[in-house]
């Protein structure tokens, strides 16, 4: 569905990815792990078009898209959720999922979209005329995982859903994030920190280390071999 | 309520007023007859102000403290501020509407011609006001170089009727335009910018635009001005002064209106979400695929829109421009009138622009003071009421009950 072919992303004159590859299948949720500054995020942003890669190609279904604007990669439906969450402070939790929708004009279906993440997160029902800025942390990872499935994506960009989130709310994200994937058939890229938490969901997953791809295998793998558990699951 | 400590605090901050204002105030030195007058009067009414002043703000201050506590107890309960209440209640505000429409249509008949021009002035403000906050109020985007699209535009009838002898109402529109063709003209190289580098780098644009006014001769006859711009017609009538102003009155209303109508359809349209969603985060707005560039360049081009056709009716209404008109301060003025409205409220731009243009008129006696009291406003307003005289409605919200 996703195939990044040998890019290499700069910020000014520094490197920030050297010759990602990587591959995405339909359906599949990936996992991206690495340490901080490794360029985890960077990869989203440069799939997402805001950072675009300066050589190498992004191919979405087969035709290339690194070099379209930020805006209208959303339109061919892939969406990200930025880290930090970034929702509206200042917008109601309605008018931030009605963001999310901007680029719809099925009215209908839109409506339906709503009533599926309200039953998804009852919470944002209940919290619905308040400004997002006044929802929790847990509330407003929420909010923005919502706000993008209102873009109806075909693959969901996550960056770093359990930041800043007690340990109770994240499992219930991530556990939410798995239904996501099985009921609406959305393709999740997921970049995480907690890499333990990350490949236990994931169907495969990819090893980042400064800007470059070390490994490469099946979650479960991953979760054994030796050097990714000292690394990075801290066992 | 107010204790000893107060009062000690009073005192300090009086001496310090004292102090401050002592070399304007106290001080006045004659230099023709070589004399030094100590106007030691002034010094003592300064005291006695700030201390009160200083005394009523403490009082006001602790009121409200002991409300909060008492609606948080429930003895008392909430009241929604009188501004909202105007605009909620259809009870109150259709016959307030109304009561303000028709002293609107009958203005011009029941007071003098001064009356009117002034008035005039002040509603072309308003316009002003309500173009710029689209961009300040809407987009967030601080502009500080509105005046130079006023200047595109007052510059364009000038030159337009100068030079092909075009009529008011068709440079109107081409003077609103070319207003909005300037706005993009600055969008452009602003794109990347925001916070304080926008700031500075719109506020560099509008002094660009006066100093080109004001140095090339050839083109605007400089700093000397174009005079004898013939007002608007109507259907080939000659009026007479009185009666032109009473004209340009109506046309002016008649702006106002519309400039309400379609500001207000704007911020409810898709183009006004994405404003508001640029102004609340800049990467969430591309993550949910809205067109950062375009959203940008139509605010400043829509924005300038408004400046640019305000300005066509000032050249129409004074007759006479020269960039003298166009400095830094009427962009200031313009901008004062968006924060003290409080951001993205039409209404309390309206009001705000009333307040900041008809006062300083009304107030003539106390014109040396002028700048004075107007920071004292501003630093008032930020102080009780940051958000504005009448904050916009859309931040209303409401909690429901578990």
């Amino acid at each position: 569905m996703l195939e990044l072919n040998s890019i290499s992303t700069f910020y000014g004159n520094i490197q920030a990815l050297h010759d990602i590859s990587l591959r995405v299948e339909e359906g599949e949720i990936i996992t991206l792990i690495g340490a901080n500054g490794a360029g985890k995020s960077t990869t989203l942003m440069s799939i997402s078009g805001i950072a675009p890669p300066r050589t190498g190609e992004i191919l979405f279904k087969g035709k290339p898209i690194h070099e379209l604007s930020a805006n209208k990669i959303v339109g061919l439906g892939i969406c990200q959720v930025p880290e930090g969450r970034h929702i509206f402070p200042d917008l109601t939790v309605a008018e931030n999922l009605d963001m999310g929708a901007f680029l719809r004009s099925d009215k209908k279906q839109i409506e339906k979209d709503l009533t599926y993440i309200y039953d998804l997160f009852p919470i944002l029902q209940k919290r619905r005329n308040q400004p997002g800025g006044n929802l929790s942390g847990g509330e407003q990872q929420m909010l923005a995982i919502s706000r993008a499935l209102m873009a109806r994506p075909q693959l969901l960009l996550l960056d770093e859903p359990s930041m800043g989130l007690a340990p109770l709310v994240t499992k219930q994200i991530f556990d939410i994030i798995k239904k996501i994937n099985r009921e609406h058939n959305t393709t999740i890229f997921l970049v995480e920190q907690n890499a333990n938490l990350a490949l236990k969901v994931a169907d495969r997953g990819y090893v980042l280390e400064t800007g470059r791809i070390t490994l490469h295998d099946k979650a479960s793998t991953l979760l054994s071999n030796e050097d990714v558990q000292k690394a990075y699951l801290g066992i | 309520m107010i204790s000893l400590k107060d009062i000690q605090k009073g005192l300090l901050v009086s001496l310090w007023f004292v102090f401050l204002t002592f070399p304007l105030l106290v001080i006045k030195v004659n230099p023709i007859e070589r004399v030094i007058t100590w106007r030691w009067f002034n010094m003592l009414w300064i005291a006695l102000g700030s201390f009160s002043c200083y005394l009523a703000v403490k009082a006001y201050k602790a009121r409200q403290l002991s409300r909060q506590k008492r609606i948080k107890q429930g003895v008392i309960k909430e009241r929604t501020a009188w501004s909202g209440r105007i605009l909620k209640e259809p009870g109150i505000y259709i016959p307030f509407l109304i009561a303000v429409g028709l002293f609107a249509l009958v203005f011009p008949w029941i007071f003098s011609t001064y009356q009117t021009n002034i008035m005039v002035t002040a509603l072309m403000y308003i316009v002003l006001g309500l173009g710029l906050n689209i961009v300040v109020g809407v987009a967030g985007l601080l502009d500080l170089g509105y005046v130079a699209f006023y200047a595109v535009g007052a510059y364009s009838y000038a030159l337009l009727n100068l030079h092909f002898g075009l009529g008011f109402w068709t440079v109107l529109p081409i003077g609103g335009l070319l207003a909005a063709s300037f706005g993009i003209l600055l969008g452009f190289p602003v794109l990347r910018l925001r916070g304080d580098y926008l700031a500075i780098v719109t506020l560099g644009f509008g002094e660009i635009i006066r100093l080109i006014l004001e140095n090339w001769n050839d083109f605007s006859q400089g700093p000397s001005g174009i005079a004898n711009i013939p007002r608007p017609g109507l259907f080939g009538m000659h009026l007479s002064l009185d009666q032109s102003i009473t004209y340009l009155y109506y046309l002016v209303i008649g702006m106002v209106l519309f400039t309400i109508f379609v500001v207000n359809r704007l911020q409810n349209s898709r183009i006004g979400r994405a404003w508001f969603a640029l102004r609340e985060d800049e990467i969430a707005c591309q993550a949910m695929g809205i067109d950062k560039t375009r959203t940008k360049l139509t605010a400043f081009a829509l924005g300038a829109t408004w400046a640019g056709m305000v300005g066509v009716f000032f050249a129409a209404k004074t007759t006479f421009v020269n960039p003298a008109s166009f400095t830094f301060l009427e962009s200031a003025i313009i901008l004062c009138i968006v924060v003290l409205g409080g951001m993205g409220s039409i209404i309390g731009v309206i009001l705000a622009a009333l307040i900041l243009i008809l006062l300083p008129e009304y107030l003539r006696a106390f014109s040396d003071y002028r700048m004075l009291a107007f920071g004292a406003v501003l630093v008032t307003m930020m102080i009780f009421r940051p958000q504005g005289l009448i904050a916009n409605v859309r931040r209303i919200y409401t909690i429901p009950e578990e």
